[in-house]
């Protein structure tokens, strides 16, 4: 039960003419007990935002704040973090039962039988098998070891987990037992959880709020039904229109986008572009309405409101005239 | 249990048989000879002083008349001690400054690197001589100059070791758990690079047995009244006219010791090397594949995947009973399917169901130890199988054009992106320098490279993905195509560049007519680009249907299964997503029966038996299953009551 709150968090790596700031000035807020969908392309920053929080990046300018304080140094570790490759994520010399017993919080399980309690239930928790314990990785698949991987986050008795594109290294048949399962362990626990994923699909399906960054920058952030409904910024509407539709069959890409739109270069990300990140793909900016030099000038903020966007156009932005 | 068998299999080779040997050898004498012999050694008998080899003298007498065979046996010892004493402290020097940073955290762990790298500047046996020199002559100097001219080689690699397992998630998992600093090395770092580490301290061992024999050749080593072979050695080089066995005995003593300890870390190095992919296999196949027996009736049904029709007449590429193995694991057993011009056919399966090796097979890239066999493969009329192999690469370099999943690895990094494409121009078409480039940067043009001119004489790091991807496809168009394979091309992709780049293919499909075979996982991607969809598990084709039948017309249990996995922005969020259980068939053994069997809900005891045939359904589609068509729950229901 609890809330994590990103204040005009920055991060940068390298110094000098190299440095590459990854997240610039995000503010974002986890609501407890709700799974928070962050999506955005690689690069965008979202997994470096997820590695300031669990404090394995120096945080370069902002807060990280949990329930209104700051995350406590050492100690217990109230925010556990699952990583993308199960197959890298698990020691491969070490048992499964002797990784999640190693997050097992001092005190919180005394004793060497306590302990494999401890284990055999957080394995039941992931709908493993408690007698898997003594397995090393190697004899298990990938769904197996991202769920060992929950369960070793799980054990640290977590206020919230951040979930790191837990599903793109599995297979299109397991993604499905661990998508289950993160509903699951949300309904049943009550966790409160980033999830991070590139995959609208995805994050639709279990999340409650959607986050959308682009180039280190929240762009739109919102309810999810209302997110996915109503698209507010141009960049969303674009990665909503590349997720999959259902019964779409046949070439029908790329049918409603201006050429000049289709065929923009990603920016550089050691070379942001001024003002607001997108515009120099935005359908909605001066690429297409040369008229709109506010985009290139002045980066814009989203507004307070539940759901909202960075986008100076708003609300103009779904007028025909993007299409 | 595997690993001791590795060990096992090291030991059989000449490599490691020898080494074994030897060091056996050499140790035992280290442990029997001073006691046996260690009263002849030091038996002084005046009456023969400096007598060359005999009968009774196999290596002849010292100046003290001593039997300088016996007294090299005896040497054994204080040599191997002494070694091993060095390279102790050696070891231990080195694994402190090489983990001490990890412990030291970035800022002061970056000081002790400085430290190392500048020390292992320095030559070894330099600072063994100049360490020699501070610590006096004498074992108890030459043993702290050996071990500290090892450390910093030592203590260079445990860095480099450290620093990547360090650098993986499961060592990141364990901070954030809370596991501290001291605990991280002990329990995540140190057993994972303790194999490579005890190789190398061996091959160390060997190094500073020849070296403490060089100190003590050179009189910095042992002193009088003690002796090792590097002492007699030198004892034994002034008198070489008169008696050359004094100094090639211990001389040869030195070679084989040193030879045991090298060719120990050698067979080591083998045994916990690099485990490679093809002796994954080779361990695979031979560890847990029984010889499945073939029943007798599976043999018909590869005959039956074969192209739909073999006689149409506008088929590009026919494929019959594709075959792709490696050594005893055939990851494609038996595909068949056709494509006519101009069509788009996508292939989708879970990693290791053989998509990506049947594209590999028809485009002729199976490299040894694979091996193709098909009955029947003709690509634009063509017997790729009987065409002599120059012919065959020329009809592939012009009509065939391959897009795989990484550009970054599909380019060669050091030249330019316009020389890359002409290339295939003057190879394939015979075209000169300069036409070749100015076709180059038209085709780049022709996939929507904006600054085509400028961008031909950049390098591909310069590109960014989604540019390498059209660029790549853009290599494909330098000839002409009749046949774009894509191995998962948009993969690595973010899904906005992801809709570009199969928006360029579909439109390079339409302008040329150029068929298309996409490989993918993502039914997705195939729906926005294919009319055909072929879905395999485990090296077979198992359906083959319209593209616009994939959603509601899917016939195949397996097909109806991946489809309900993976969300789109339609799935019902209150419902579970569909599970397939048990985990995709492992290549190594295939089920006898149907693959997909031991996961399926429909199956019953003939699917584990008898494999199904694909066969024609007659409305364009192709199935492989003795329950096509039969829904789920309607199967629940019907066992149900066969149950009461």
């Amino acid at each position: 039960m609890s809330e994590l709150t990103f204040e005009d968090v920055t991060v940068r790596y390298g110094s000098g003419r190299r440095a590459l700031t990854a997240v610039d000035g995000v503010h974002l807020t986890v609501p407890s007990g709700a799974v928070v969908g962050l999506v955005g392309e690689s690069g965008s920053g979202k997994s470096t935002l997820a590695r300031a929080a669990v404090g394995l990046t120096p945080v370069a300018a902002g807060r990280i704040l949990l329930d209104g304080r700051p995350l406590p140094r050492g100690g217990r570790r109230p925010l556990q973090m699952v990583f993308q490759d199960p197959y890298s994520s698990l020691d491969p010399r070490m048992t499964i039962g002797s990784s999640i017993a190693e997050a097992i919080p001092r005190g919180a399980a005394p004793g060497a039988a306590g302990r494999r309690d401890e284990v055999a239930r957080l394995l039941e928790l992931v709908d493993l098998p408690a007698d898997r314990a003594g397995c090393h990785p190697a004899e298990l698949s990938g769904g197996q070891r991202q769920r060992v991987a929950l369960a070793r986050a799980l054990a640290g008795r977590p206020d919230v987990v951040i979930a790191d594109e837990i599903t793109s290294a599995l297979d299109v048949s397991i993604q499905g037992t661990v998508l289950n399962l993160v509903r699951d362990l949300h309904r049943d626990l009550r966790l409160s959880m980033l999830f991070i994923t590139h995959d609208l699909a995805v994050v639709r399906y279990v999340s409650d709020y959607i986050a959308v960054m682009y180039l280190g920058r929240i762009v739109e952030y919102g309810p999810a039904e209302s997110v996915l409904a109503d698209p507010r910024h141009p960049y969303t509407r674009e990665l909503l229109a590349a997720a999959r539709r259902p019964g779409g069959g046949g070439p029908q890409v790329a049918d409603t986008v201006p050429a000049q739109v289709a065929d923009a270069e990603p920016a550089d990300p050691h070379h942001p572009p001024t003002g607001c990140r997108f515009h120099p793909r935005c359908p909605a900016g001066p690429l297409v309405h040369p008229d709109r030099t506010v985009c290139r000038d002045t980066a814009p903020t989203g507004d307070g409101r539940p759901h909202r966007a960075a986008c100076h156009f708003v609300n103009s932005a779904a007028d025909p005239a993007a299409a | 249990m595997t690993s001791r068998a590795r060990w096992a299999g090291v030991l059989r080779t000449p490599v490691g048989a020898a080494a074994a040997v030897l060091l056996g050898g050499v140790m035992l004498l280290a442990v029997l000879a001073p006691l046996l012999w260690g009263g002849r050694a030091d038996e002084v008998d005046t009456a023969h002083i400096l007598a060359p080899a005999s009968a009774e003298h196999w290596a002849g007498t010292d100046n003290l008349g001593r039997d300088i065979f016996f007294r090299v046996l005896v040497a054994t010892r204080t040599s191997v001690q002494l070694a091993l004493l060095a390279t102790a402290l050696g070891v231990a020097v080195g694994l402190l400054l090489g983990t001490l940073p990890l412990l030291l955290g970035p800022r002061l762990g970056r000081l002790v690197t400085a430290a190392v790298n500048i020390a292992v500047a320095f030559p070894g046996l330099l600072l063994a001589l100049s360490f020699a020199v501070i610590f006096g002559a004498g074992a108890s100097g030459a043993v702290p100059a050996i071990g500290l001219a090892i450390a910093p080689a030592f203590a260079r690699l445990t860095q480099t070791l450290a620093a990547t397992v360090a650098g993986r998630d499961f060592v990141a998992a364990a901070r954030i758990a809370g596991v501290g600093r001291v605990r991280v090395l002990l329990r995540h770092v140190l057993p994972n690079i303790a194999e490579p580490l005890l190789v190398n301290a061996t091959m160390a061992a060997g190094g500073s047995l020849l070296a403490f024999a060089g100190l003590s050749f050179l009189g910095l080593g042992v002193q009088a009244p003690d002796f090792d072979w590097g002492r007699l050695l030198g004892e034994g080089l002034n008198g070489i006219y008169l008696n050359p066995a004094a100094a090639l005995v211990p001389g040869v003593a030195v070679v084989l010791a040193g030879l045991a300890f090298n060719l120990v870390g050698e067979a080591a190095a083998k045994a916990v090397g690099p485990r490679t992919a093809t002796a994954t296999v080779r361990n695979r196949a031979t560890d847990s594949a029984p010889p499945t027996p073939t029943p007798p009736a599976a043999a018909p049904v590869w005959l039956q995947q074969t192209g739909q029709q073999a006689a149409q007449a506008d088929a590009l590429l026919v494929v019959e009973d594709l075959k792709v193995s490696f050594g005893t694991v055939t990851p494609v057993r038996g595909v068949g399917f056709t494509l006519r011009r101009g069509e788009a056919v996508g292939i989708v399966g879970e990693s290791g169901s053989g998509k990506s090796l049947t594209a590999l097979a028809v485009a002729q890239l199976i490299e040894q130890p694979g091996r193709v066999e098909a009955r029947r493969l003709e690509f634009g009329g063509d017997d790729l199988l009987r065409t002599p192999p120059r012919a065959r690469r020329r009809l592939l370099g012009t009509s065939l054009a391959m897009v795989f999943q990484d550009p970054m690895t599909s380019f060669n990094p050091v030249q330019r992106v316009g020389r890359q494409l002409a290339e295939v121009a003057e190879q394939h078409l015979g075209h000169r320098r300069g036409p070749a480039l100015a076709r180059a940067v038209d085709r780049l043009r022709a996939v929507r490279i904006p600054g085509a001119a400028r961008r031909a004489r950049q390098f591909p790091h310069e590109f960014s993905g989604g540019m390498r991807q059209r660029a790549m496809i853009g290599m494909g168009l330098m000839g002409e195509p009749e046949l774009i394979i894509a191995d998962e091309p948009t993969t690595a992709l973010d899904v906005t560049v992801q809709r570009q780049v199969l928006a360029l293919l579909a439109d390079v499909r339409a302008a040329d007519d150029v068929a298309v075979l996409l490989i993918s996982h993502d039914l997705g991607v195939v729906e926005q680009v294919c009319d055909r969809v072929l879905v395999m598990y485990a090296g077979r084709i198992v359906e083959d249907l319209p593209v616009e039948r994939l959603r509601d017309g899917a016939r195949h249990p397996y097909t109806r299964a991946l489809l309900g996995a993976v969300p789109d922005l339609s799935t019902d969020r209150d419902q579970p997503l569909v599970v397939i259980p048990g985990r995709p068939a492992d290549p190594a053994a295939p089920p006898p029966g149907c693959a997909f069997a031991p996961r399926c809900p429909l199956a019953d005891d003939h699917c584990a038996r008898v494999d199904p045939a694909l066969i024609e359904d007659g409305s364009g589609g192709r199935v492989a299953c003795w329950h096509a068509d039969r829904p789920e729950p309607a199967l629940y229901a019907a066992t149900e009551g066969e149950g009461r």
